[in-house]
């Protein structure tokens, strides 16, 4: 009775899908946040792993808590941690700002140019988001540092005389973030720009209106969506950013990925290192996602 | 409908493009540099290749990267399919909510703290259950598939979303049981973002360093937690030998496969073609 059998054997199939991916990203994604708020409210130790047991028997057999705000009070009063947080702010936002600036006009022309090109244009965008990001970082050095490209070139233009300081300061950290993201930012603008109707632009035209006036009535409106998503794929990756601040950055670089590392690598310090990483995740990262699960029910909206 | 480019624009995307490939071409330029002088130019050679292949700790690292890579990107392509495959077709089900937020949250989640948390859990696993005792290889391939699963997933749910299931209906119709019109119809149909999936979880386990970083135990190094501790101390010439050979690689790799996919995307539309005409 194959009729019967089919929705009870659909009933059981059904979680022969849903269980192994839900499992797992529970065991190896969600689990580990909790370890990590765990540990965010013990005390560190010299031990391996370095820090207490927050649960604890006691000689007389009774079970025993011990809990410290410590972590989350150091968090409030040391100003590095205050500190890293308004720069990896201040960082990211204006790295988007400038791969904006840079990327629009890119996409833009991608999207305007023959269909033969258009598929090419793209290609070279997407090839360097698929090689490796850090040996992208480093290439980048080969350009900025102190006998690199840049200085070389800028030196026999007789433009300087003096080799400009741009590796291990703050300018080579939004150098190397626009250099990576860029392509981010190109793919969704040129997504929305080439769906755009043209025919929108010439009717503007006809009826007189000049071409800039067009651009911010009517293609810059338009292609706001796509602005937004390049600007999240810019501004998420890059305020959690390390690679980028310890390879080119300089002392002064302080992203919060960068202070989180060295709490972990340097002072081996774990409850504050969990304690840094928890509040980051409730103040960044949480109402980004929010900011995220809304729009994406906005857009799910006929 | 395209109109001719201005000026402004091309100049724009030529400065764009050369900013994305300069660094690369002047890195690639160098890895040729006979002199140990990453400033001065000595000179043609591929001393620095050959020197790579006696290295033992560069190549112990691209072993174990290869092999976490293949093993990650294969188990996160068959559990974030699993999870495309569960979300386009069950409407409802229990932890639905739960199962979407998981799948999408890696991707605003930092490296960084994903790396922090993950090797917070092996370390208090290993408290607890007393596993894994070493963080090895095994802690590795589970870190990578546990961030790779979601790019797999938010590629193949597109492709499935617009997978003709009148086919399958169809198949079943003629006989064929659930799984084996999924196999035989689907699958296929969906193949091409099942191998983007696979090619993007191991480019991107290829290239991980921080998350490797924090769940690798000391002596399990993959290649660019070595790459990294190099080139920290500055510019070397067998790094750029290396960097060179990966990127060179990768690049040719991706390429063919999008070639590839290409054609045989071009081939089925060309069959579909002709089977509506016939």
């Amino acid at each position: 009775m194959p009729a019967s059998l089919a929705p009870f054997l659909r009933r059981r199939v059904r979680w022969l899908l849903i269980l192994p991916p839900l499992l797992f990203l529970s065991v190896f994604f969600l689990i580990p946040f909790a370890f990590a708020f765990k540990i965010s409210f013990a005390d560190s130790a010299i031990a391996i792993p370095p820090f207490t047991k927050l649960f604890s028997v006691t000689p007389d057999g009774h079970y025993a808590l011990t809990v410290t705000l410590d972590n989350y009070r150091y968090l409030v009063t040391d100003d590095v941690y205050l500190l890293s947080y308004i720069f990896s702010l201040r960082t990211a936002f204006f790295s988007t700002v400038i791969c904006l600036l840079l990327g629009y006009p890119m996409a833009y022309g991608i999207a305007r140019a023959p269909r033969s090109t258009q598929t090419m244009l793209l290609l070279l965008i997407i090839l360097p988001f698929w090689t490796s990001f850090l040996l992208r970082v480093y290439a980048l050095e080969g350009i900025i540092s102190e006998h690199g490209l840049l200085n070389d070139f800028l030196m026999w233009l007789g433009v300087i005389h003096v080799p400009l300081r741009i590796m291990h300061t703050t300018i080579a950290v939004y150098i190397g973030i626009v250099y990576s993201y860029l392509p981010f930012m190109i793919l969704p603008l040129y997504a929305t720009l080439e769906k755009m109707d043209v025919t929108l632009l010439e009717a503007a035209a006809d009826l007189g209106t000049p071409p800039w006036r067009a651009f911010l009535e009517i293609t810059l409106p338009l292609s706001l969506p796509g602005v937004i998503a390049g600007s999240m794929l810019v501004f998420i990756p890059a305020i959690g950013e390390f690679v980028i601040p310890s390879l080119l950055g300089g002392p002064d670089s302080l992203m919060i990925g960068r202070v989180l590392w060295d709490e972990f690598f340097a002072n081996h310090n774990w409850p504050v290192a969990s304690a840094v990483a928890t509040a980051f995740l409730v103040l960044l990262v949480g109402p980004i996602a929010l900011y995220q699960h809304y729009q994406m029910k906005d857009q799910a909206l006929p | 409908m395209s109109v001719r480019l201005a000026p402004g624009l091309v100049a724009v995307l030529a400065v764009g493009l050369a900013f994305l490939y300069l660094p690369i071409l002047v890195l690639i330029a160098y890895s040729f540099n006979a002199s140990a002088l990453v400033t001065v130019w000595g000179g043609f050679s591929a001393a620095w290749y050959g020197r790579l292949l006696h290295n033992p700790q560069v190549l112990d690292a691209a072993l174990l990267s290869l092999e976490v890579g293949m093993a990650a990107a294969t188990c996160a392509v068959v559990l974030g399919t699993l999870a495309a495959v569960a979300l386009v077709r069950i409407r409802r089900f229990r932890f639905r909510l739960l199962l979407t937020g998981m799948v999408h949250a890696p991707l605003v989640v930092p490296e960084i703290i994903t790396g922090i948390t993950l090797l917070l859990l092996f370390v208090s696993m290993a408290q607890m259950i007393g596993w894994p005792r070493h963080r090895d290889f095994v802690s590795l391939v589970l870190a990578h598939i546990s961030f790779c699963m979601a790019y797999v997933t938010i590629t193949v749910v597109p492709r499935l979303a617009g997978a003709d299931r009148a086919l399958e209906e169809a198949a079943m119709d003629l006989g064929a049981g659930p799984l084996r019109a999924f196999m035989e119809i689907t699958l296929p149909i969906i193949a091409p973002a099942l191998i983007s999936g696979w090619l993007l979880s191991f480019t991107l386990s290829l290239d991980d360093l921080v998350i490797s970083s924090f769940v690798a135990g000391p002596g399990s190094s993959t290649l660019p937690m070595v790459i990294y501790s190099k080139v920290k101390l500055g510019v070397s010439p067998d790094m750029n030998a290396l960097a060179s050979l990966i990127i060179v690689l990768v690049g040719a790799g991706v390429a063919c496969a999008g070639w590839l996919m290409n054609r045989a995307e071009l081939q089925r539309m060309r069959d579909r073609q002709l089977a509506e005409q016939g």
